[in-house]
């Protein structure tokens, strides 16, 4: 038990919704003498309203953070993240439940907590540090890798009200950057500054992992979690949905967060596609877990699936599968010609085809699916086009150190040597 | 895990708080530094881009003494126990200004750090103490300017102003101290019932000047003559008595005054920190 950081023992914060007391005094009088007189008026029917608006942010939040473990917390906008990370920073108490930690923990919410724009870069630097729980010594022995590490030395005597958003941003984060804790909570601050900023403030927390401290890290950059963290818990409405491996969590989240697109498609009876041979019943995409969903990583594996009726005995179908970028243009087909059972007949009844699309094979971006189907002999075709659309997201797949943009549609794993064909001695 | 579930050692428990009165002193003192800073950071921030910055802090009390020395002196002609008239009213002031600027500055801590205490968690007492040494510091600032007024007139003026300031001199950290208590207290009060009733906001400058009126500061407690006793329910009284007793040999001192004080700015201060830390706690999820 000694390995556990953070135990998280059935957390649960109630809120209340809609108005509270807001320059009440007139209000409290107004119920204080109702109660006197025993008058069930509107103030007390207000009460009981009020009473009735009360809403769980969390319920039951029961997980585990080991020492050493980098812990993503995901979920929706409003499941309930914020407020656990209030609760472990101590802002705000548990309703029910309780934390218990083990080590030194430092809660980065946001950058720059208590900047005081009159004051200098340097005054800013030993306020912030103080804040966030260092000792004057602490920053003091820090003062000038923090300084160097924000990259405004030249401007560390001047009042900050005067510093660009960027420099402010850079100090504030070389601060927090330079603390020193045995557990670190960090909500989304990545979210600030220009992307080389951003993937130095990304390799700041791999280091501090490194050390083997812990961190909670919160983000909805599912790549920034997927290559920070080993675990994750996926939070829904308050509750925990799911724990464990990352890369099974971030897929499950993709799969439950598809807003926008959906990552299936049933036709009804009357309407399902077709030839005199088959009818196309349903496309799915499933992620590697078999989850569907319609964002996948650049690295991961993907299957679309295409369920269908076969009308009458002995038929032998034919289908390919068309990817189109979010440009329009097509990429690639692919023929189930290179099924096993391509050359099988069919008897009537209900089937299932699937293709499997290797990772690092497409880039990051959009993607449309089209679907055709064929009789024997690829005759007679029918086409769904642009029945599903998918993402792909990087997840720093195959970039080594390179951080600007990766352009194209295909990212590719391909082989690369170097040997030497003349040497100068 | 079943069995040994006592016997584990964990660093913070958080958990809903039941205590009343939850004073973590050691855990105040681990964040001295930020109390330092805090101080710094507010000294620093008012008077940055000011022409005569901290003069401002002896500038503010000599010219209400002029005025109050044309206006209640010369014009209106309100005794002031024999005593030079300006010594008279920069005494009083300064004590009321400890007061009243501690009350008014501790009254906004909630508000006024909204910002921080939502993101990051510290002891929250350290803001308003912060405050306090603020003004405790503004008051050392401003006491010798006192000083000088008064050694002018102890061996300049050549009036009649003589009086013995003997150990009772010494007496003025006491009051440096009561009268801080009591104004943090009244300020943690304030401060945590703001954050309902934003209306006390409103009525804490109302009811400070009021105060000043029922405190000896433009005029001795014997002015109000049959209502003298009014004055006499007012802790801050004892403390502006008990300067002007040390320095300007007025007046009495009365150790039943300085307990009554006492009591009161304990008592003040006790209440205060319940409140506050009943507000701190549900105060990011109602503000």
């Amino acid at each position: 038990m000694e390995d556990i950081a953070i135990r998280i023992e059935q957390v649960s914060k109630l809120y209340r919704l809609g108005i509270i007391s807001s320059g009440s005094l007139k209000e409290d009088i107004g119920m204080l003498l109702a109660k006197i007189n025993k008058r069930e008026d509107e103030y007390f029917e207000a009460g009981e309203q009020e009473r009735k608006q009360l809403v769980w942010a969390l319920k039951d939040i029961t997980f585990d953070v080991k020492k050493g473990e980098v812990l993503g917390l995901i979920g929706k906008n409003g499941a309930g993240k914020s407020t656990l990370l209030k609760i472990l920073s101590r802002v705000t108490e548990p309703t029910r439940g309780r934390v218990k930690i083990r080590g030194r923990i430092v809660s980065l919410l946001e950058v720059g907590t208590g900047f005081h724009p009159e004051l200098t870069g340097k005054e800013n630097v030993f306020l912030n540090g103080a804040i966030l729980g260092m000792s004057k010594r602490e920053i003091l022995s820090k003062y000038d890798e923090i300084v160097e590490f924000s990259g405004v030395s030249k401007y560390i005597d001047t009042p900050v009200k005067r510093y660009s958003s960027g420099m402010y941003v850079r100090l504030a984060f070389a601060v927090a950057a330079h603390l020193e804790p045995e557990i670190l909570i960090v909500d989304e601050v990545l979210a600030v500054g220009d992307a080389e900023f951003q993937a130095k403030c990304l390799g700041k927390i791999k280091d501090v992992s490194a050390h083997g401290r812990t961190v909670v890290f919160v983000s909805h950059s599912m790549a920034a979690v997927r290559s920070l963290c080993q675990s994750a818990v996926l939070i829904d409405q308050g509750q925990v949905t799911d724990s464990g491996d990352v890369g099974r969590i971030v897929d499950r989240y993709l799969g439950l967060n598809q807003v926008v697109t959906a990552s299936s498609v049933h036709f009804p009876p009357n309407e399902r596609p077709g030839n005199v041979d088959f009818k196309v019943i349903a496309i799915r995409i499933r992620n590697q877990w078999g989850d569907e969903s319609n964002a996948f990583f650049v690295s991961a594996d993907f299957t679309i699936e295409i369920e269908y009726e076969v009308l009458k005995d002995d038929v032998q179908i034919c289908l390919s599968v068309s990817l189109n970028n979010a440009q329009g243009d097509g990429l690639f087909a692919s023929l189930n010609t290179t099924d096993r059972e391509y050359d099988v007949k069919r008897k009537q009844g209900v089937y299932m085809s699937s293709v499997k699309v290797f990772g690092s094979l497409l880039n990051c971006g959009k993607f449309h699916i089209a679907i055709n189907g064929y009789r024997e002999g690829w005759s007679d075709h029918f086409g769904i086009n642009n029945v599903l659309s998918f993402e792909m997201l990087d997840d720093n797949a195959l970039r080594g150190d390179y951080k600007q943009n990766y352009g194209g549609s295909f990212r590719p794993k391909l082989e690369w040597n170097t040997k030497a064909v003349s040497n100068s001695k | 895990m079943e069995a040994n579930n006592s016997e584990e050692k964990w660093d913070l428990i958080i958990e809903q708080k039941h205590h009343w009165l939850d004073l973590d002193i050691r855990s105040i003192w681990k964040y001295k530094d930020l109390i330092v800073l805090f101080v710094r950071r507010d000294f620093v921030a008012q008077y940055k881009q000011t022409l005569l910055g901290p003069l401002w802090h002896i500038i503010q009390p000599l010219f209400t003494t002029f005025l109050f020395t044309i206006i209640f002196g010369q014009i209106a002609n309100i005794k002031t126990d024999g005593s030079p008239r300006p010594l008279f009213y920069l005494s009083g002031l300064i004590i009321w200004g400890l007061f009243s600027g501690t009350v008014l500055s501790t009254s906004a801590t909630f508000v006024n750090n909204a910002a921080i205490f939502g993101k990051i968690y510290f002891p929250r007492l350290v803001s308003p103490i912060s405050v306090v040494i603020s003004n405790i510091i503004r008051f050392g600032i401003q006491f010798v300017l006192f000083l000088i007024v008064w050694v002018y007139y102890l061996y300049f003026d050549g009036s009649s102003f003589h009086p013995h300031p003997g150990i009772s001199i010494l007496f003025i950290p006491v009051i440096v101290l009561i009268i801080s208590i009591m104004g943090m207290g009244c300020g943690i009060i304030i401060s945590s019932l703001t954050t309902k009733y934003r209306d006390l906001s409103m009525f804490t400058g109302f009811a400070l000047q009021l105060l000043m009126y029922l405190s000896p500061v433009i005029y001795p407690a014997v002015i109000w003559g049959r209502y003298e006793w009014v004055m006499k329910y007012n802790p801050i009284t004892y403390m502006i008595d008990m300067c002007r007793y040390a320095f300007l040999g007025t007046g009495q001192i009365s150790i039943h005054g300085i307990l009554y004080s006492l009591a009161c700015s304990v008592i003040l201060l006790t209440i205060g920190i319940i409140l506050f830390n009943r507000v701190e706690k549900s105060f990011m999820d109602t503000v």
